[in-house]
């Protein structure tokens, strides 16, 4: 595989495109990195980001949608009054407030302390964005299962609240909660790619797509190539999710939306 | 209609509260996000940062600074921490450019998604509403500012149809404004339009097989006729309620990304860069501004649908 040594990146300091050899194989950046080996570990934190968020909203909105919808009262005040708030945000101003402020001081828990440039801050952030989106819609099954006739079964054979919401109300909303799963990923995926874009996301010198498409768009007429290898692979991963989860749907058919951010 | 538009009031008045407490929280819980700092530079003295946090009430409390904020922003003398602008005139310089890409996109992507669905309806699993299903899925797996940036490389570097982003005022130059327009509009109707298609395509075909389009269409009624004042009427209910949340949306800086690949300086750009800035008074106000218009619309279009359909009563 020694070929010949190429020039990936002008004298100009313009990277002059793929050289479809080992090394270099998709080109470099403005900085001299190797695009493809970035666009692996991209990918990987951008999925990785995707799948920890989504687990983080499905864990948390089943949570409170189980809670609030279950006991109503007062706490059902208060987590839906905090859902609603949470909705009331633009998706997208809230994750670059959350992600500017977290990636200057980073997450103390107490336990455990996430640093600003780790990858978990745009995580959480995303993860915490888009939970009222599906504890709203679980929320409202909730409120129906409740008054069914085999929960109210159940409580007459001495069943405990826990019991009942783990046997009875759980598994009742679970094909909801598997249908938001996929459309949760790509929705996660595409806000990552957009907060990194603006710099509230994954910090450099962390790569992910969404950091390599808005390091391209700087240089677009000249290197293309560095918005459109990134982007290729963005669209792709996140089409690819999205028609999985369109037959998830299918498959499972509750009339579960998800609204978009912009 | 009163108690209606009562209560909607007074929820509005608890979503800005709660919203504005919440802004400013986030970038006061931040450990080195001294606003005295950046009002007075990196370099500045211990003595006139000191200065500055008295000057501007930033040694108080919390709570007491949030009040002087607040203040200032109903008395329209809010400045912002980095260049000391009032925020209000320049969310006003802004706002031409944001309703501009409001209103041009929202007509774009709500007659598009309407046509869209229709057709995908209409041809339901045949070749026409299959490949509509793959270019919405393709539209809403698209990030704007990708699409954005490639429709920039296209249009205006490759065939220079259209220049390359900027914003051009309505009053000085009509065809300018248009031509700077264009693109942005469509970038940001794309994902609207994917989203919106799909979700009619659904309500269509469940109202198809309502009782009441039988009955037309045993009446004899034309398919055209059916289609239009049957179950168009009433399958464009979520469709319209959806378009109000998200042109509110638009016009209260949502459009972040397409204003900021395009740099049409609008709301949403300003509130970018203000964040990047850790300023909070520009944030505050565009992001109560966004929460004003979503909770307006949204009243607005629950009116009236109130108005077109009577089963539909208003409720708080």
């Amino acid at each position: 595989m020694r070929g010949e040594e190429r020039n990936v990146v002008s004298p100009e300091g313009i990277p002059t495109g793929p050289t479809w050899t080992g090394k270099f194989f998709l080109g470099a950046d403005s900085n001299g990195r190797d695009v493809a080996v970035r666009l692996l570990y991209g990918g990987r934190n951008s999925l990785e980001i995707g799948f920890i968020a989504t687990a983080i909203s499905v864990i948390l909105a089943t949570i409170i949608a189980l809670v609030s919808g279950y006991f109503r009262g007062a706490i059902d005040g208060v987590l839906s009054r905090t859902m609603d708030l949470i909705w009331a945000y633009p998706v997208i101003l809230l994750g670059i407030a959350l992600g500017t402020a977290l990636s200057l001081g980073g997450l103390d828990f107490g336990l455990f302390t996430v640093s600003g440039s780790s990858l978990f801050i745009p995580a959480i952030i995303i993860g915490v964005v888009y939970v009222p989106y599906m504890a709203k819609p679980l929320r409202g099954q909730v409120l129906g299962i409740r008054e069914k006739e085999f929960v109210e079964a159940a409580r007459a054979q001495g069943a405990g609240n826990l019991r009942i919401l783990s046997q009875e109300v759980l598994p009742n909303v679970a094909s909801s909660i598997i249908v938001f799963i996929p459309l949760m990923i790509a929705n996660a995926i595409l806000l990552e790619a957009a907060l990194s874009f603006l710099g509230a996301g994954v910090q450099p010198p962390n790569p992910s797509w969404g950091t390599m498409i808005g390091d391209g768009i700087r240089l677009i007429p000249s290197a293309m190539h560095l918005t459109l290898i990134p982007g290729g692979m963005l669209v792709l991963a996140v089409l690819g999710i999205n028609v999985f989860g369109d037959g998830v749907r299918d498959a499972l058919d509750p009339r579960a939306e998800v609204r978009i951010e912009h | 209609m009163t108690r209606f538009i009562v209560r909607r009031i007074l929820s509005m008045i608890v979503v800005l509260f709660a919203i504005s407490v919440l802004t400013f929280l986030i970038f006061q819980v931040i450990p080195n996000g001294d606003p005295a700092v950046r009002l007075g530079g990196r370099n500045s003295t211990p003595e006139t940062r000191q200065a500055i946090s008295k000057d501007w009430g930033f040694d108080k409390p919390i709570y007491e600074q949030y009040g002087i904020t607040m203040k200032k922003i109903f008395t329209g003398t809010v400045v912002s921490y980095s260049q000391q602008i009032n925020v209000l005139d320049e969310i006003k310089r802004d706002l031409p450019a944001t309703f501009s890409l409001a209103i041009g996109a929202g007509i774009i992507w709500l007659a598009f998604g309407i046509l869209f669905g229709v057709i995908s309806a209409v041809r339901a699993g045949r070749f026409t509403d299959t490949s509509l299903t793959v270019v919405a899925l393709i539209g809403v797996s698209t990030p704007v500012f990708l699409l954005g940036a490639l429709v920039l490389w296209a249009f205006a570097y490759k065939l220079q149809i259209f220049p390359a982003g900027g914003y051009v005022k309505l009053s000085s130059d009509p065809w300018g404004w248009f031509t700077h327009m264009i693109l942005p509009w469509f970038v940001l109707s794309v994902l609207f339009i994917g989203f919106y298609s799909r979700v009619l395509r659904s309500n269509i075909l469940d109202t198809i097989n309502e009782d009441y389009v039988r009955t037309a269409r045993a009446k004899g009624l034309s398919e055209r006729r059916i289609l239009i004042h049957h179950v168009l009427r009433n399958s464009l209910i979520p469709v319209v309620s959806l378009w109000g949340l998200d042109f509110a949306a638009v016009i209260g800086g949502g459009a972040i990304l397409t204003e900021t690949v395009f740099n049409l300086g609008g709301v949403g750009q300003y509130a970018a860069t203000s964040i990047e800035q850790l300023d909070v008074p520009p944030v505050l106000v565009i992001t109560m501004l966004g929460a004003f218009f979503v909770v307006v619309l949204s009243a607005v279009v629950d009116v009236i649908y109130a108005l077109l359909d009577p089963r539909i009563r208003l409720s708080g």
